[in-house]
């Protein structure tokens, strides 16, 4: 028993049952705290949460957005549905990349493009393996009134699964509840509002199909 | 029977009251339950029918969460009640503020709002510092919060927006935390029934709101103010003054009030309450909201507290102040 290999093996699997326990209290906090700061309130408007494979597509504009979506989300679809980070942020400090990894369960993506690299990838696989996707098109976030053109990932994976519903999906109030380069958050209201589920049409060029899906997230503001 | 009533001791009559006012509630919700089976021939007269069963049970669910939240704060401990009261506080305050469009300069104001105001009042009221508690938002905070903001660099609107965190921390903390401060008044020969003064104020305002929205209704007159609320006429306000100060006047017996008191003091705060309310829609509207769940629109998720506590918080530290004035607390 004095086995230094065993002694750590035996550190490691505490370790292995212990992290999914603290996942699940950290995620359970957070939960609460989201609630009592934002309400975090889903509006199914165009479509009812149903456990289809799905991409959900929203505007961003602040760090919480990701947070604000995954607690607006039904338990049951919280699960098999992952949001896409960006690596380089989301894994600046380990505790940052445990949050997302073990607690969000989120899909990397590198914003640093390498010549021989698909961003893509990690989407495909995900999708592949049968997850629902949250993404932001924008690919950064936005500081203006409406969001950013949307970058051509979106229309990439419409085109690869194009029996995938899309959904997209306007998220309200955020930006307010911690501006950028604040520290405490201020309560206010949120809600996501979902809209009526799209598709790829055939034929329909990129910059028309990219074009049509913002709209159809600007159109959920007002609503 | 009013000799066996008078021989309980403190507690038991709170209990007996509660016990009353359920039974009252309860009755309610069973005639409008009757009410809503009853089938009416033509497609027309059932929905007005419908719409006026939905409009009642609506107001009937109001009265109901409000007795059963001031139950829960009498059988809890005097801290829990005060934490009850800052929780309302909080999310009243956040409905309030989710409305007025609030710039990135604001941060550090409703930070302080929420996480300094708002604890230090209630700590205030826990601690009986009653001269301070009264002035310490309207003198201190009054200028504590533009300093924040205008400390943050940006001018655009400055007046317009401190205004409107000013009013919501009046209207959301302080009148709220005077509800909380009823309890702890201290009268003469009343020890321990405090919890009568807070049911007190909260029937009679609720009385008022109840009989002037139900008179609107039935009455059509021009209302006084066309743009600001469709439903507040003088008529109407009138008879729910005249029902919630002579219910004031009927509930002396279990306030440290004569009835004659009781009857001016009700008085007092339900024109405060209603009025009060009348205020509050007049900012909805000038949000362009007819309430501040806001249906329909984006702005907002779950709330509408501030609907039902708004009367409540302009009545709250009118007939706190008027109380202490003339008692000389």
């Amino acid at each position: 028993m004095n086995d230094p290999a065993a002694q750590l093996s035996h550190g490691a699997r505490l370790k292995a049952l212990a992290s999914p326990l603290a996942a699940q209290l950290v995620s359970l906090l957070l939960l609460g705290i989201v609630r009592v700061l934002t309400g975090s309130q889903a509006r199914w408007w165009g479509c009812p949460p149903k456990a289809e494979q799905r991409i959900y597509f929203a505007n961003h504009q602040s760090h919480a957005d990701l947070v604000m979506i995954w607690a607006a989300l039904p338990k049951e679809l919280r699960h098999g549905t992952r949001a896409v980070a960006a690596r380089d942020y989301w894994t600046k400090t380990p505790f940052k990349q445990w949050l997302t990894s073990a607690v969000f369960n989120v899909i990397y993506v590198s914003r640093s493009r390498l010549a021989d690299e698909d961003p893509l990838e990690p989407l495909i696989d995900a999708l592949q393996a049968g997850d629902s996707l949250i993404l932001f098109p924008e690919g950064t976030r936005g500081h203006m009134e409406e969001p950013q053109a949307f970058k051509a990932g979106l229309y990439n994976l419409a085109l690869k699964f194009p029996q995938i519903e899309l959904i997209p999906a306007w998220i309200a109030n955020v930006q307010r509840v911690m501006p950028k380069g604040e520290v405490v958050p201020v309560p206010v209201l949120c809600s996501v509002t979902f809209g009526v589920p799209m598709q790829l049409q055939p034929g329909e060029d990129r910059q028309a199909f990219l074009q049509r899906a913002r709209s159809a997230v600007i159109a959920l503001r007002d609503i | 029977m009013y000799q066996t009533l008078k021989n309980l001791s403190a507690a038991q009559q709170v209990g007996v009251m509660f016990t009353i006012v359920f039974g009252l509630l309860l009755l309610a919700s069973l005639s409008l339950f009757l009410l809503s089976m009853r089938e009416h021939d033509d497609a027309q007269s059932q929905q007005t029918h419908l719409n006026r069963v939905a409009d009642l049970s609506n107001l009937l669910r109001t009265s109901w969460l409000m007795i059963f939240v001031f139950w829960l704060a009498w059988l809890a401990g005097d801290a829990t009640r005060l934490v009850l009261f800052a929780v309302g506080s909080f999310f009243a305050l956040r409905e309030f503020l989710t409305l007025s469009p609030t710039r990135r300069g604001d941060h550090r104001g409703l930070v302080l709002a929420f996480f300094v105001v708002l604890p230090c009042q209630y700590v205030l009221v826990g601690t009986e510092h009653f001269n301070l508690f009264t002035v310490f938002i309207p003198v201190y905070v009054f200028l504590a919060l533009p300093v924040a903001s205008a400390l943050a660099n940006d001018p655009t609107r400055f007046l317009e927006r401190n205004a409107k965190l000013q009013w919501g921390i009046m209207v959301c903390i302080y009148g709220m935390s005077h509800v909380p401060a009823l309890l702890l008044l201290d009268f003469p020969n009343y020890n321990q029934k405090n919890a009568f003064l807070v049911l007190f104020l909260v029937l009679v305002v609720q009385t008022c709101m109840v009989t002037q929205h139900l008179v609107a209704r039935k009455m059509l007159h021009p209302p006084a103010a066309p743009q600001i609320s469709g439903s507040f006429t003088w008529r109407s306000w009138s008879w729910g003054m005249a029902a919630g100060s002579l219910l004031g006047a009927l509930l002396a017996g279990i306030t440290p009030f004569v009835p004659g008191q009781a009857f001016a003091l009700s008085f007092v705060a339900c024109a405060a309450g209603s009025l009060g309310h009348l205020v509050m829609k007049a900012l909805k509207r000038d949000r362009g909201i007819p309430i501040w769940r806001g249906e329909g629109k984006a702005v907002t998720g779950a709330g509408g507290m501030l609907d039902r506590i708004d009367s409540l918080c302009f009545a709250a530290p009118v007939f706190f102040h008027s109380v202490r004035w003339y008692f000389g607390l």
